[in-house]
């Protein structure tokens, strides 16, 4: 079985290729979960073509307390048989979604989810790690594998360096490596040459470059995967080759984060920064 | 340096040279020589109110224990909860004995105690649901209750739960003071902030909402005594039969009345200083009420307190101070007849909370005997700065000490008596060496004033002369 989590600044589509991604291992024959790590609960929208309801932490809520689920309450079956499970968590502003995350993966070990016959299990992780609760798919020997999605945008690659930055840390205590930089193209320009730079200079690479297609949003809007959707578009063999990249992925590695001014030198070269003083 | 310094200093030097060299250095910084006139200068100053390092196993409490267990827990007729997991309130179900008139469960709360129980979901989606539902089951509960005080526990600050919100909504909605109190276990280095946060606390929601009818000149407020074993009432008889009339505790036997309408004292009266000078300054800043400390224990310091009392006030008052201290001087001398001569020349060793470990020297040494070694869990500088003048030249003073070091310098000191708590005290047994404990008196009390001397007297005579201590071996330590 293979963990893997998924990082990368809010809004950047995580959860979108994600879904995609799984989609098209599972239509390749491997057996997969999902884990989503975040209290907005919208990790398995697309495969279970409904918002999850039954999140871990909602039932606790309701039932009194965690001890008081069963887990085929929780983990529900999708698209493909994909297994899904949604840790939820309390609304913005109140209590602590970070413990909530722990709980739900807790329960989630402890009541036999993570059965033999699972091939990949991913961790959908809210967008900024902003406490020890969200870094919880990386201890504790869960997820070695992560994978970072981001764009040519500088506050995404921003991000990127600092979720290195926390690898970096659980890398050296806990084997977690990473596994490359998802490419999520928000027509940037050059943002091939641009985050295949920041990957080299990660010590990673650039796994693949998702063009972007309205195609994804067509699919979204009905609640499903571009592999579900529509299996023939050419979409959806963009997420096909970055599933089989995955797969195959041999290249995992301990992140060389760079420091800000390094990074802000390599926006300078190639170009980003002239001009858009206003937007940083 | 003085050569009685010197010897002092070469006996700390060889206590703390078991220590790797960073603690060694950290903890000689806290263990010092006394020196009662600053020549020695910075060479003798206790660095105190700091970290401890970890590993020297420290008796310091948090600042939850600050607010909970010292300044809030003796409000009587205020409900406390304990908000956070069991635990806290749990192991802080008791009073430092601080005594109240009352009737428990009815319209007082002292021994009671409530506490909203976090389970892991309150963790994850917030307490303030549990907080507001268990304030009102507390009206409900207890009608006669004047107020609720919500002592955060360690839980409540991590996950940012809006306490204030709650406290807010719930004083509007039940009609009684619902004070928040940020006393979060993590915060500070000791109980020490617990303490200001409580007095900030009481600052904030209670003090100068309330109004007195009838105002004399003679209204002072009592501040910093916790009445335990009865304290507080001991030195609030004194005080009236100055003349005065005492219109607050703070906060032995005290209740959220006489804590709201203290800013109509003429004069704050003192007798904890670590524990409530803030609340003092502030009321000398707001409403210009002078404050003085004053020392109860032990007939010297006393009758020195009463004079220094009487002064703030007209010569009716200062008349009444020295027929008062006429009155008690025979019953004084008496208990000092009788125990003196079987404790002349004994030696005391002290380590204690915010004032004992300089308030008590003038009582035992009222009995003949002498403080050798003293010091202070959470003292900050202004505490040693008051203590120096009070011990002789080259007297150990340690801040934050080490199970270690009050063994060993137990060892080389060969007190009489040991005057700790109750973390100390069966070490001690098992040295055989007599222990009494000092935070709590154990069990016994009151010590302030003059119902106080006597029992203290008695107290230190017992277990001084107990000739048990001839019965348990003591060749290895002493």
């Amino acid at each position: 079985m293979r963990q893997i989590a998924i990082y990368g600044k809010g809004g950047i589509g995580k959860s979108t290729t994600t879904q995609n991604t799984v989609a098209a291992l599972a239509e390749a024959g491997y057996k997969c979960m999902i884990v989503g790590c975040d209290p907005k609960a919208d990790a398995t929208r697309l495969i279970l073509h409904k918002k999850a309801q039954a999140t871990v932490m909602d039932m606790a809520r309701e039932r009194g307390s965690v001890e008081d689920l069963e887990i085929e309450e929780v983990l529900l079956e999708g698209f493909n048989s994909i297994k899904c499970a949604e840790s939820g968590g309390p609304e913005p502003g109140v209590g602590c979604a970070g413990r909530g995350v722990i709980t739900a993966i807790n329960f989630l070990e402890e009541n036999g989810a993570y059965t033999e016959d699972l091939d990949f299990v991913f961790y959908d992780v809210l967008g900024d790690v902003v406490c020890g609760g969200f870094a919880m798919p990386i201890r504790e020997g869960k997820a070695k594998e992560i994978y970072i999605v981001t764009s040519g945008e500088m506050m995404a690659m921003y991000a990127a360096n600092n979720i290195a930055r926390g690898i970096l840390k659980y890398a050296q205590s806990g084997g977690v490596r990473l596994g490359g930089l998802i490419c999520n193209s928000r027509k940037v320009d050059r943002e091939y040459e641009l985050i295949s730079a920041l990957a080299e200079k990660l010590g990673t690479q650039m796994i693949h470059f998702i063009p972007r297609d309205n195609q994804v949003q067509r699919a979204e809007l009905r609640r499903m995967t571009v592999l579900e959707y529509s299996p023939d578009h050419p979409q959806a063999d963009e997420y096909r080759a970055l599933a089989k990249k995955m797969a195959e992925n041999k290249n995992l590695v301990i992140p060389t984060p760079l420091t800000m001014d390094e990074l802000e030198q390599l926006l300078m070269e190639f170009g980003i920064l002239e001009g858009e003083e206003v937007e940083a | 340096m003085s050569s009685v310094i010197e010897k002092t200093q070469q006996m700390i030097d060889e206590v703390l040279e078991v220590y790797p060299e960073r603690t060694k250095n950290f903890r000689a910084k806290h263990v010092k020589p006394n020196d009662p006139t600053g020549e020695c200068g910075s060479g003798c100053m206790v660095k105190s109110n700091v970290k401890s390092r970890p590993g020297v196993m420290t008796i310091r409490g948090c600042a939850y224990a600050g607010s909970k267990g010292v300044v809030w827990g003796p409000v009587k007729d205020v409900v406390h909860v304990s908000h956070g997991p069991v635990g806290c309130g749990q192991y802080s179900w008791w009073s430092r004995r601080n005594y109240y008139n009352g009737i428990t469960g009815i319209d007082s709360f002292g021994t009671m105690h409530i506490t909203s129980d976090f389970q892991e979901r309150d963790i994850v989606f917030g307490g303030d649901k549990r907080l507001e539902q268990l304030c009102r089951e507390i009206k409900e509960l207890f009608p006669l209750a004047k107020g609720i005080s919500i002592q955060s526990e360690c839980p409540i600050g991590l996950i940012g739960d809006d306490i204030e919100a709650v406290a807010k909504k719930m004083t509007e909605q039940l009609g009684i003071p619902v004070v928040p109190v940020r006393c979060e276990g993590f915060r500070g280095v000791s109980q020490s902030l617990g303490h200001h946060i409580a007095n900030d606390s009481i600052r904030d929601h209670i003090l100068g909402r309330g109004d007195l009818e009838k105002s004399t000149p003679y209204d002072v407020a009592l501040i910093g005594d916790y009445n335990i074993g009865g304290d507080a009432w001991a030195t609030r008889k004194v005080l009236e039969e100055m003349g005065l009339r005492v219109i607050a505790h703070w906060t032995g036997d005290g209740t959220i009345n006489e804590l709201s309408i203290t800013q109509k004292a003429k004069l704050n009266l003192i007798h904890c200083y670590r524990s409530m000078n803030y609340i003092c300054r502030h009321m000398e800043e707001t409403y210009g009420i002078p404050w003085v400390e004053y020392n109860f224990f032990g007939p010297t310091k006393i009758y020195q307190s009463i004079r220094k009392i009487a002064s703030y006030f007209d010569d009716r008052i200062k008349e009444k101070a020295e027929a008062l201290i006429e009155k008690y001087r025979p019953m004084m001398d008496r208990v000092i007849e009788q125990y003196r001569p079987r404790l002349e020349g004994k030696t005391v060793m002290l380590y204690v909370g915010g004032l004992r470990p300089r308030h008590i020297i003038g009582a035992y040494e009222d009995l003949g005997m002498e403080v050798i070694a003293t010091g202070y869990e959470f003292g900050h500088s202004d505490d040693y700065k008051r203590t120096y003048p009070e011990l002789k030249e080259g007297t150990v003073i340690y801040d934050d000490a080490t199970p270690y070091e009050l063994e060993e310098f137990t060892k080389r000191l060969r007190p009489d008596l040991v005057g700790s708590g109750i973390k100390e005290k069966y070490a001690y047994h098992k040295m055989g060496v007599p222990f009494r404990q000092m935070h709590s008196w154990d069990y016994s009390g009151p010590y302030h004033g003059f119902d106080g001397f006597p029992v203290f007297a008695r107290d230190m005579d017992m277990t001084v002369n107990n000739p048990t201590w001839r019965l348990i071996r003591r060749k290895k330590f002493i």
